[in-house]
């Protein structure tokens, strides 16, 4: 069972890595969503597998009878579900303000918080070198 | 005891419930300063509790360690929580005047406890995954404060912050799931001791990944984007907050994360850090140099700045770890005043764009006063406090014979000297380029000292620990020794009673 999810880990990233860099905000969210999902997996692998045996204490028991699954890395996965679905409801209402305030989903062109200073700049040199040139 | 402990957690929390329910009277902004002067004194408190017995911790919910959650307050997190009071304290009662109603209405000062209840449990939690949330509490809070408004800038800003923000989080957590399958353990303290049996080479693979998560929330190069790209958009109570704060939180993860429990392999990781150290410095003093708004400006430096620190983890000598405490205290009081600053300059000239400002040493000598205190400080003028902070630092690498770093440390120096200049020839020596005389007497008496009174009081602060610097190296001298050697750190949290 580990190998199998170690290679779905590392698909899950692989994928949310492509389309990270891809250039757009919505690809971007996809990704997250899919790279915090391999982060979670990776905790739930992390802390063992035991398979069909839940983490139930029998009545009038202290302890669980016999070998239980490990009941750790599943509350600190649904702690992290929870918190990721909280902020990605977030980030998806960042972009689609970002979409109606900004029209724009890349990155590349938003400049209104960091105006390209250096597309200007390049622009001014090059008029600057016709100058000369002429 | 457990209570000292969280006292300093509940208090914000509630004061923003009870700010949440006001948010639509005038009375919200009162609730919420009433929340920080209280949070100071448990902050205070605590801080006299560490004093007397070291470290200070507890059990919560009645789990023994390393088994539950553990609060604990050692002297490096006992300053940084009181720091986070008096700071809260400051833009609480500036937010008084800079807040308008509107924003007020949309919950800014619920935030803004939560904001500060995040901080502070960031700096007392004993538990590795407990990190994460108080990192997560912070962080969602701050995405809140700093698109409240709305304004398309902030958007802009926003995007790239969240973005980041959110990619840097994941990658603690992956950090987290390693870490927790090689050891069995989320307490750091039991992480201290449960590391050493594990395979070291895959050690220093986790130590990276958290390196470059928490190497994202302090800004050190390359990672630093996101902040120059967000902190000059939102109100100026948030950007001192933020610039204040939220990288140091950063910082201190990895302080105490490089000290406590990746040790092991010091050639490889603090190597790394030296770098990332000199390279923030100096990338962070040239971004500022190119720009041309006082929030811009000062962004950069925190960037910059924030190298300074990384130099004193990375050296791990007592005397740098001394720097390196030293610095975070200074570093936060000048830097979150400086942005209050640019907020009264934007009030009374209208903008923080450098060439559209002017006349404020004529007009507003005080203000030009209190500029030039963190301004100095900042660029480590004696006898400010950021003077002994790069001193201590600078002997420490010439200690051990770091000689490049040494001089990277006192260039980056010379060049904060040159972004400072230039905000005060463009901001106070020129005329105001409309003719406008920008004096401190357009605003009514109450603004006035709504605005002033926190900028004086941090201000006050620098001067008392540049004057008297004894005391303050002295506690920063034992904080040192506490995180280099962490035996009684580790020794106070197993032993603490639920």
């Amino acid at each position: 069972m580990e190998p199998l999810l170690a290679i779905t880990i590392g698909v899950l990233i692989t994928c949310s890595v492509y389309l990270m860099l891809s250039g757009h905000l919505l690809r971007f969210i996809f990704g997250l969503v899919l790279i915090s999902n391999a982060a979670n997996l990776t905790i739930f692998v992390a802390g063992r597998l035991t398979e069909g045996a839940p983490p139930l204490i029998p009545e009038g028991a202290d302890a669980p009878l016999g070998e239980v699954a490990n009941a750790l890395p599943q509350a600190l996965v649904l702690t992290a579900i929870v918190i990721g679905f909280g902020l990605f409801a977030f980030a998806i209402v960042l972009v689609f303000r970002a979409w109606t305030s900004l029209s724009t989903l890349h990155p590349d062109e938003m400049e209104l918080a960091e105006p390209n200073y250096g597309a200007h700049a390049k622009a001014t040199k090059l008029a600057l070198k016709k100058d000369t040139t002429q | 005891m457990s209570w000292v402990l969280a006292l300093p957690l509940i208090i914000p929390f509630l004061t923003a419930v009870a700010a949440f329910m006001t948010r639509s009277s005038k009375s919200g902004a009162w609730v919420s300063l009433a929340g920080a002067i209280l949070l100071l004194l448990a902050a205070i408190f605590l801080m006299a509790q560490v004093l007397d017995q070291g470290v200070v911790a507890a059990q919560m919910g009645g789990w023994g360690a390393p088994f539950g959650i553990t609060l604990v307050a050692d002297l490096l997190s006992a300053v940084m929580v009181l720091i986070t009071a008096i700071v809260a304290v400051a833009v609480a009662i500036y937010a008084l005047e800079d807040i308008n109603a509107a924003k007020e209405h949309l919950a800014y000062h619920a935030l803004f406890n939560v904001l500060i209840a995040g901080v502070v449990g960031a700096f007392i939690t004993g538990d590795l995954f407990n990190l994460y949330v108080w990192f997560e509490v912070m962080l969602i809070s701050s995405f809140g404060l700093l698109v409240l408004g709305g304004r398309p800038e902030q958007i802009d800003g926003g995007v790239k912050y969240v973005a980041l923000n959110l990619v840097s989080t994941i990658m603690f957590l992956t950090g987290i799931g390693l870490l927790y399958g090689m050891t069995g353990t989320l307490n750091m303290a039991d992480l201290a001791s449960a590391v050493e049996d594990t395979d070291q080479k895959l050690l220093t693979v986790v130590a990276v990944l958290f390196m470059i998560a928490f190497g994202v929330k302090a800004a050190v190069f390359p990672l630093f984007f996101w902040l120059p790209a967000s902190y000059h958009t939102p109100a100026f109570s948030v950007s001192a907050v933020f610039a204040g704060l939220l990288t140091k939180v950063g910082v201190y993860a990895m302080i105490r994360m490089f000290t406590l429990i990746f040790d092991h392999d010091i050639g490889f990781t603090h190597t790394i850090l030296l770098w990332v150290a000199g390279l923030t410095m100096i990338t962070g003093v040239l971004g500022a140099a190119a720009q041309t708004d006082i929030r811009k400006i000062l962004s950069f430096h925190i960037v910059s700045q924030i190298g300074y620190m990384i130099l004193g983890l990375a050296l791990l000598t007592p005397l740098a770890l001394v720097g390196a405490v030293f610095y975070l205290v200074h570093h936060i009081i000048v830097k979150a005043n400086l942005f209050l600053i640019a907020g009264v300059a934007e009030r009374l000239t209208g903008s923080t764009e450098l060439s559209k400002i002017g006349g404020l040493y004529k007009s507003a000598p005080l203000l030009a006063v209190l500029f030039l205190i963190p301004a100095f400080s900042l660029a480590g003028f004696p006898p400010l406090s950021g003077f002994w902070a790069k001193f201590v630092l600078v002997k420490a690498s010439l200690e051990t014979e770091a000689w490049i770093i040494a001089g990277v440390a006192l260039l980056v120096g010379l060049l904060t000297i040159y972004s400072m200049t230039k905000i005060w020839a463009q901001a106070f020596w020129e005329p105001h380029p409309n003719e406008i005389e920008p004096k401190l007497t357009t605003l009514d008496r109450p603004t006035q000292i709504k605005l002033l009174l926190p900028i004086a009081g941090l201000a006050a602060l620098t001067v008392i620990i540049g004057l008297f610097p004894e005391p303050f190296v002295a506690f920063a001298e034992r904080s040192a020794t506490q995180l280099l050697d962490p035996a009684p750190y580790i020794a106070a949290v197993l032993e603490a009673k639920p």
